[in-house]
Parts: C-alpha cells; structure tokens; sequence
C-alpha cells in the first residue's frame, strides 16, 4: 500500500511538475504560431555615467516570419527595419545605412536575440545563445547567454520574460554593468 | 639596271640597314595598352583617364586568399601582410585587421576637434555644449547607444560621430575573425597599394611578383591554398605579358609559315633568302621610323610586322614568278607602283589617327613597305641570277585559270553574296557598333569577373561617378574641397546622391583647421561652460574630465598634415582623392548613386552640376566616367569612320586618275562587295565591330586593290601564257597574306586579332570577286 502510495506520489509530482516547467521546444512552438503583432514600448537604459536611466519609447511591429520594425518616436525618431538578412537605419534627418547580417556576426547575434524569440526561431537562437528557461506558460522567464567571446564582452546576459505567446519584457545586461530594458505592451496581435 | 648604279643602290642600301639597326639598337619598346587607348580631346578627361590608369587608384591591388580553410587562410593573411608590410615596394599592406583598424579610429578620435566639421564657436558656448550633449544622450538612447555609450566620457558633443556621419552608408568589407573576408566568406581579402606609379610597369610587376613569391614562401602553408590579384596594375602587367609572349609567337609562327609557302612555290633556298631580304629590309626601316617618329615603338606595332611580311613578300613573289616568265616588267612595276601607292594612301589614313598604336602602325608600314618595294626593284634584280631557276609553275598556273575563269563566269556569287550581304546588315537588328572600351582590352572574361568579385568583396565602388578639379595647391585644393563638401551634403540629405568622400573629411584645410582651434575655449572657460551646459541633465562635470583634456589638447595640438595619417587605411583614401600633379593638385570625388528609385545606381548629373553652380563652384566639374568612356569611345569610332572612308576615296581617286574611272569602278566593286561581306559575315556572327575592325576593312581595301589592279591590268603585261603567270603570284601573295593576317586573328589580343580576321577574311574575298569582277572576260 505504502509502496503504491510512493509510486503514486512520484507520478503525481512529475505531472505536476509537467504542467508547471515550460520546456524550450514548447515555448518556441506557441511563440511560433503568432504570426504578427504590433505592440508599444518603453526601454530604460541604465548607465552607471549617468544620475538617471535614459527613457525612451515608441512603436515595434513584427510579421512572420523575420520582419521586425522599432520606431523610435521619443527622444528622438529613429527607425530599425530588420528583414530578412538586411537591417536599415533611418535616422530623423533621413539618412539611411543598411547593413548585411551576415556581414556582422556581433549584430546579427544581437538582432536574432529578439527576432528569433518572437518568430520562435530555435535554430537561430541557439546558433548565438545558449538557452535557459524557468517558468511556466503563463509567466516564463528565458535567459540568452551568448556563445561568441566578441558577444560576450559586451552584453553578458539577455533576459526575455513573458506570459503565453506575449513578450513582456526584455533586459539586455551589459558587461560593463549597464543595463537596458524594455517593456512591451501588445496593441495588437493574430 | 647599270651595274655602276647597281652598286650604288647596294651601298644605299646597306647604309640605310646599318642605320636602322644603329636606331633599333636604341630604341624603347613598350608593351601595354595604352597605345590603343584614345588619346581623348579634352584635357580634363585625360586628367581622368591617366588617374585611372596611372595615378593612385591604379596602384591598388586587390589580393584573396582562397582554398583551405578559414583558420589556415586567416594565418596567411596575417602572415602576409607582416611580411609585406615593411617592404618598400607598397605604401599600403591591410587585413582589415583590428591593429590597422585602430590606427584609423585613433587618428579620427584623437584629432576629432579638428577633423569634425561640427567645431564652431557657437557650438562651444554654454547653450551649444548643452544642445550637443543632449544629443548625444538622445543617440545613447536608440539602436546606436552601445556604441555612444563608449565616447561619452571623452566625447559628449559626439564629435566623433559627426565624423563617422561621412561615412556612413558605405559599404565595407565583411570581417570575420578579425580580418576581412569575402561576401561569401570563402576567400580572405586584403588591400595593397604598390609605392610605384603606373608609369612603371616594370616595378609594378615586381611587386607583384615579390606578393607572389611570399605568399608561396610562407611557412607550412597548405598546398592548396592559392593567391588571386586583380586590379588595374595587375591587369596592365598581365596584358603585357599577354602581349609579349604573342608578339614572339606571331612572329615566330608568322615568318614559318611564310618561309613554307614560300618554299613550297620556289623550291629554291637561294631564292626564299631572296624573297625575304625585301620584307627583313622593310621590316628594320619600319621599326626604326617609327622609333624615330614616336620616340618608342609598341609591342602591338611588332606584332603587326608578321602582316608586312605578307605584304612585302608579295613584291618579290610578283618579281620572281613573273621573271622566271621572261617577261618585261615594264608594265608590271608599273602595276605594282600603283598597288603600293594605294596601300600607302591606306595606310596614311592610320597615321591621322588618334590612337598613338594605330598611327604607329601606319608609319610602320608605309615606310615598311616603300623600302620592301624599293629594294625588291632596285636591289633584288642585280642579286638575282640571270635565269631564275624556278620551278614550272605553268601546270599549277593552268588549272588556276580554269578556277579562275570559272570564278568569272559565276559572277552571279558576287551578287547573291552582295544581296545576302545587304539582307543581313538589314535584317539583323543589332547594333554593329561594339560601344565599350573594354572591347580591346586583353583581359579575360575570368580575369574580369574575379577583379569584380574581389572589388565587391572589398565594399569599393567601381568609381563611376566623379566631381573633381584641380588647384595650384594643397590647402587651396582643400579649401574648395570643403566647400564642394557642403554641397554635396545636401545633395546626399535630399537623395540626389548617396553619397561621397571629399579628401578634407580625412585631412581639413590649415585654415579650417585653425578655425576650429580657435573655436575651442580655453581650459578655465571650458570648464565654466561646462557646468552651466550640465545643468539640469544627468550627467556631471567631474565625469567629463577627460572632455576636457580632450578639447584643451584640441586647442593647442599640432595641426594636421598629410603625415599626420602615414600608416592608415585613411590614408589610401586620401591619396586617391588628392593628388599630386607636376603643376598642382587634382581632387578627385567619388560620388555614390542613392540605390533608390527607378534608375537606383544612377545619379542625376544635371542636379549635381546646378546644385554646384548655384554655390558659385562651377570649376567643380561632375563625370559619369562610363559614359565618358562610351563617349569617347563613340568619337573615336566616329573619326576612324571619316578617316576610313577618306582612305577609301582617296584609294579610289588615285585609281581613277592613273588607269580611267570605268577601271577604276571594275576595281572599287568588288572591294566593296568585299568589305560589306565581311562586315555582314561579322553580324550574322554576333560580333560588333570596334574601331579595329574598321581598321582592319581598311587595309582589305588598301591590299585587296593590288589584285583588282592586277587582274584589270593583267592583258597589258603580255601573251596568256604570262598571265597566268601573273594569276600564278596573285594567288601565292594572296594566299601570303591570307596566312599571315589570318594568323593574327588567332591572338589572344584583342586588338590583332579583330584587324587580323578582318583582313584574312576580307583579302581572300577580294581576291575572289576581283577574279570575278575585274578580270577581263575568258576568252574561251
């Protein structure tokens, strides 16, 4: 009887455990089904230099499966297109600069932290990043470490912390200390 | 012929040889191709044209590593370049690697105060430090703030990235592992610029060489990893070497051949040694007028000498078979002084021509072949032995006839031909025309594709368009540099263009420079305008010292001079866009088409030109060098036009006054049925005629005339049985010069091989329709 009691417990406690850990895989095929979304956002950058965290806000718009636009609107406008290999700077006077990822590893490895979460890219989240997960669906915390020594020299730790197929927030800790961090607010999504 | 005159004429012509080997001795042979490169009208698209070939740009070689893998080719590069960098033979040896990289970021970060435009007074007020740092924060903010983060403490008015600002938008070599490889990653790329000038091809190709032998020498290199090279000194050697070796084969292979055919009509040693001493004797008068008339003589000018061969032979195949006839050669060197003339009124046209290779060519010949001539008249009859001991050739001569005879009465070919001919230049809607440069370039189609490749992967534009001027000296040519600058600073902010580079982003004129230090407040004041510029932002003066040193160094640093970038990739840049010139400077800028809209890699001129005009810069002046060339180009085609057809009238003129203008009329006709086969034989090929083919149409007219002349004069020269003995050289002589130029066309170079298939193919067919047309009717 004790002995079933026992066997019952343990399976009892894998179920559970089951239904409270998110695993990698399962987490990349809910992110993966949305297939795109528009949403606002505030980032903070805090730097050691400075007596108070920079703000600033504006607009992000993802379609699947790599298409992701930042629209700085304050301080200053700025805009980011990430499409496919390509990624375009705008700046408020116009001008224009367009870089080749894969001309720019570092870059690439930094824009993919963001896009492969939100298109639930594994592939290319672990070709940067070694992946940590904690949480559960409905509040998961993933932490992206990067592979590459240039990487990791200035940023140490990306953490992405969400609830179901949402983004919340997004922390990019720097070597040095800094840290930015944004937080996301859906507008829109399908 | 006098035996006391004889003699003279024998002495003549030994002084003459003795002088001609005397002059050969000295002379300077060249061998790239400039020769057949226009010399173009203007003096400013010279300017050009010379930079591109001789000046900084052309002393760049673009190097990929290539094979093994990326570890093994990194080692390379590295290795290279530490062996070659301390060479003399290069003023610049780069990888992309991170310790030259930053040699470049130094030299803009730590002369930032004077090097950024941005530096005014107004900008180093309370209010202005105050606008420039908020700035500064406000770009910390967005995608570029890691990297501002980094310059704030030194650098919160962002001097830095005003400078960085000109260059933006440019593309770059891609980096891996600290040195830069290609696009596709397979291949590792470097940048050399060699210490010597285009002028010398000789260094150059030892540089090259000295690249070479290094990269084999370097220790525990994997057998199959292998250099490649590409750019225009590597391009030029490589079409001299392509040169040379095929002047020995044409030459070599040329006189064989004649020597066969020859042998093969003759039969007689002493004979062909006779036949040859016309064409050696013409040959050495050629090659030493030309020295004499140009100061050196080209490679291209020797590889046409197999063509002189064929025709200066053909006096004494005339002389010889028409002798062994025992007929007088009255009427025959009569003959012949009217086939030379024509041949010189031909190949006069040549001589006005603007390319120097051409006009060499013309020399050449025209005193190549009056000598062969005049030794072939004066000098071979008293060398030859009384009874020629020629082989019966009336056999051979009989069946000729009968081809011949059966040639006329199938005149009717000659007006299919002509009609097919005319049907389809008519029909074949392309454009005959061959419009690009490049046409005569020597350079093989992978030799090309691998200097594009390599040139992509090193992010260079191919310098299509150009704003340039020149100025007496360095700060005035900076100066106006600077001005042109903020004109094409709006033209980029409003997308007429992309983009630029002007040499004062890299080096400021001494005045802007002093401007900007005098901008600089001094170290109490500074410090005052500071704290009151910080007010009420996050940041505090005590953070900023280093702002402070920084602008206080600023202010009383050296200033700048061409020195001051000894050593970095800037400075490569710098010399291919301010140039030194014996009476002054040349200032080249690039220009960058926007990559927007319909016509994306095309840059409207006429806005740059007004934008220009309007700030009173109108000695600025804005190329699209493609089309410069084109144009050039096309002027050029234009004139060899005017020029061919004014030897061809001329040719005609000179037929007209001497033999009537009805004989006149049966010569031209079938020449011109010649010339427009083969253009149309060229069509229906696909191949667009360059300047050189027309060239080459020309000469068919120029040589084909002697057999029309020939043919139409043959009754006058005496019995049937010594006609055919006429029709017996023309054949031989024709068949000389179908060989020898026929030979020509199979160069690997452009330029003889596109005149050699013109005049092979032309020749023989101007030998047929004479034989068809202008020979007087069988009388059978």
């Amino acid at each position: 009887m004790s002995k079933m009691l026992a066997g019952l417990t343990v399976l009892l406690i894998a179920g559970f455990c089951q239904a409270a850990d998110l695993s990698v895989a399962d987490l990349m095929q809910m992110l993966g089904q949305k297939k795109s979304g528009t949403a606002t956002f505030v980032e903070k950058k805090y730097i050691a230099v400075l007596k108070q965290p920079l703000e600033s806000s504006g607009e992000l718009a993802f379609t699947a499966p790599d298409r992701l636009e930042k629209r700085t609107l304050k301080p200053k406008a700025e805009s980011v297109v990430l499409e496919g290999n390509k990624l375009m700077l705008e700046r408020s006077d116009g001008r224009k600069m367009t870089v080749a990822l894969s001309d720019r590893p570092e870059v690439a490895a930094f824009v993919e932290s963001i896009r492969a979460t939100l298109s639930g890219d594994r592939g290319a989240l672990e070709r940067f990043y070694t992946v940590g997960l904690n949480g559960s669906t409905e509040q998961w915390q993933m932490s992206l470490t990067p592979i590459q020594p240039r990487m990791l020299k200035v940023i140490s730790q990306i953490r992405i912390a969400g609830k179901q197929a949402q983004v919340r927030t997004i922390e990019f800790l720097q070597a040095d200390g800094d840290r930015s961090e944004m937080v996301i607010t859906n507008t829109s999504s399908k | 012929m006098k035996p006391r005159h004889h003699k003279l004429a024998l002495l003549v012509w030994l002084a003459v040889m003795l002088a001609s080997v005397l002059v050969i001795a000295q002379t300077r042979f060249v061998a790239d191709l400039s020769a057949f490169m226009p010399k173009v009208p203007s003096a400013r698209q010279q300017m050009l044209i010379d930079q591109l070939r001789d000046g900084a740009i052309a002393r760049i070689v673009l190097v990929g590593i290539e094979g093994g893998d990326e570890a093994e080719r990194g080692r390379l590069s590295r290795l290279l370049v530490s062996r070659l960098a301390h060479s003399p033979r290069f003023t610049s040896v780069q990888n992309g690697d991170s310790k030259t990289q930053q040699r470049d970021q130094q030299y803009f970060f730590n002369n930032r105060y004077l090097l950024s435009p941005a530096v005014t007074p107004a900008r180093f007020s309370a209010a202005g430090l105050h606008a420039a740092i908020q700035d500064t924060l406000d770009a910390m903010s967005g995608g570029a703030g890691l990297v501002v983060k980094k310059i704030l403490p030194r650098d919160p008015t962002g001097e830095t990235l005003q400078i960085l600002d000109q260059f933006i938008g440019e593309s770059q070599p891609r980096t891996s592992d600290d040195i830069w490889v290609s696009r596709d990653g397979k291949r590792a790329v470097l940048l050399l610029q060699l210490a010597e000038s285009g002028l010398n091809t000789d260094a150059q190709a030892a540089a090259l060489e000295d690249v070479r032998q290094t990269f084999a020498s370097l220790p525990e290199r994997h057998a199959d990893t292998r250099l490649v090279m590409s750019g225009t000194s590597v391009m030029s050697v490589l079409s001299r070497n392509t040169i040379q070796s095929e002047v020995e084969r044409l030459a070599t292979v040329g006189t064989a051949l004649v020597v066969a055919l020859l042998l093969l009509v003759y039969r007689s040693l002493p004979l062909l040694l006779l036949g040859l001493i016309p064409v050696v004797s013409g040959a050495l008068v050629g090659i030493a007028s030309v020295s004499l008339g140009f100061g050196h003589v080209h490679g291209l000018t020797l590889g046409f000498g197999t063509t002189l061969i064929g025709e200066a032979v053909d006096y004494s195949i005339y002389l010889f078979i028409q002798r062994a006839g025992g007929n007088e050669p009255g009427h025959f060197w009569r003959t012949i002084r009217l086939g030379v003339l024509t041949s010189i009124t031909g190949f006069a046209a040549l001589m006005f021509s603007s390319f120097p290779g051409l006009s060499q060519l013309g020399l050449y010949s025209i005193s190549g072949l009056v000598t062969a001539v005049l030794v072939t008249r004066y000098i071979l009859p008293g060398l030859m032995p009384a009874r020629l001991n020629l082989r019966d050739l009336s056999g051979p001569g009989l069946v000729l006839q009968k081809g011949l005879d059966f040639l006329t009465r199938m005149r009717w070919v000659m007006a299919a031909a002509l009609l097919a001919a005319v049907a389809v230049l008519v029909f074949h809607q392309q454009d005959i025309w061959n419009r690009q440069l490049n046409a005569l370039s020597s350079i093989s189609k992978e030799q090309n594709k691998l200097d594009a490749e390599l040139r992509g992967d090193l992010g260079g534009n191919d310098m299509r368009y150009v704003a340039s001027f020149s100025a007496p000296d360095q700060e005035s040519a900076l100066r106006l540099a600077e001005r042109t600058r903020r004109v094409l600073q709006d033209l980029a902010r409003q997308r007429v263009i992309g983009g630029f580079h002007t040499p004062d982003e890299l080096l400021p004129s001494q005045a802007s420079q002093w401007a900007r230090q005098a901008a600089l407040p001094a170290a109490t004041e500074a410090k005052q305008r500071l704290e009151q510029a910080l007010s009420g932002m996050p940041l505090q003066a005590d953070q900023l010292q280093g702002f402070l040193a920084d602008v206080e160094h600023g202010r009383t640093q050296p200033l700048l001079t061409r020195q001051s970038l000894q050593g970095s990739a800037a400075s490569v840049l710098l010399d291919s866009m301010l140039i030194k010139r014996p009476n002054g400077y040349l200032v080249l800028m690039p220009l960058r088409p926007s990559g927007e809209g319909p016509k994306a890699d095309e840059i409207a001129l006429d806005k740059v030109r007004s934008a220009l005009e309007r700030q009173q810069l109108s000695q600025v002046t804005v190329i699209d060098l493609l089309e410069e060339t084109t144009a050039i180009f096309d002027s050029y085609t234009h004139e060899a036009l005017v020029f061919s057809s004014l030897g061809c009238l001329a040719i005609l003129v000179l037929l007209g006054f001497t033999c009537g203008w009805l004989q006149a009329v049966r010569v031209i006709i079938p020449l011109g049925c010649a010339v427009l086969c083969v253009v149309a034989i060229f069509d229906a090929c696909g191949i667009q005629l360059t300047i050189l083919h027309l060239v080459g149409l020309l000469l068919v007219v120029a040589i084909g005339s002697n057999y029309a002349l020939f043919f139409a004069n043959k009754q006058q020269l005496g019995s049937e049985a010594e006609q055919r003995q006429v029709e017996v050289s023309l054949v031989v002589a024709n068949l000389a010069t179908v060989t020898s130029f026929g030979l020509l066309g199979t160069s690997s170079v452009p330029v003889l091989s596109f005149i050699g298939s013109t005049v092979a193919i032309g020749a023989l067919l101007a030998l047929v329709f004479s034989a068809m047309m202008a020979r007087i009717h069988p009388r059978t």
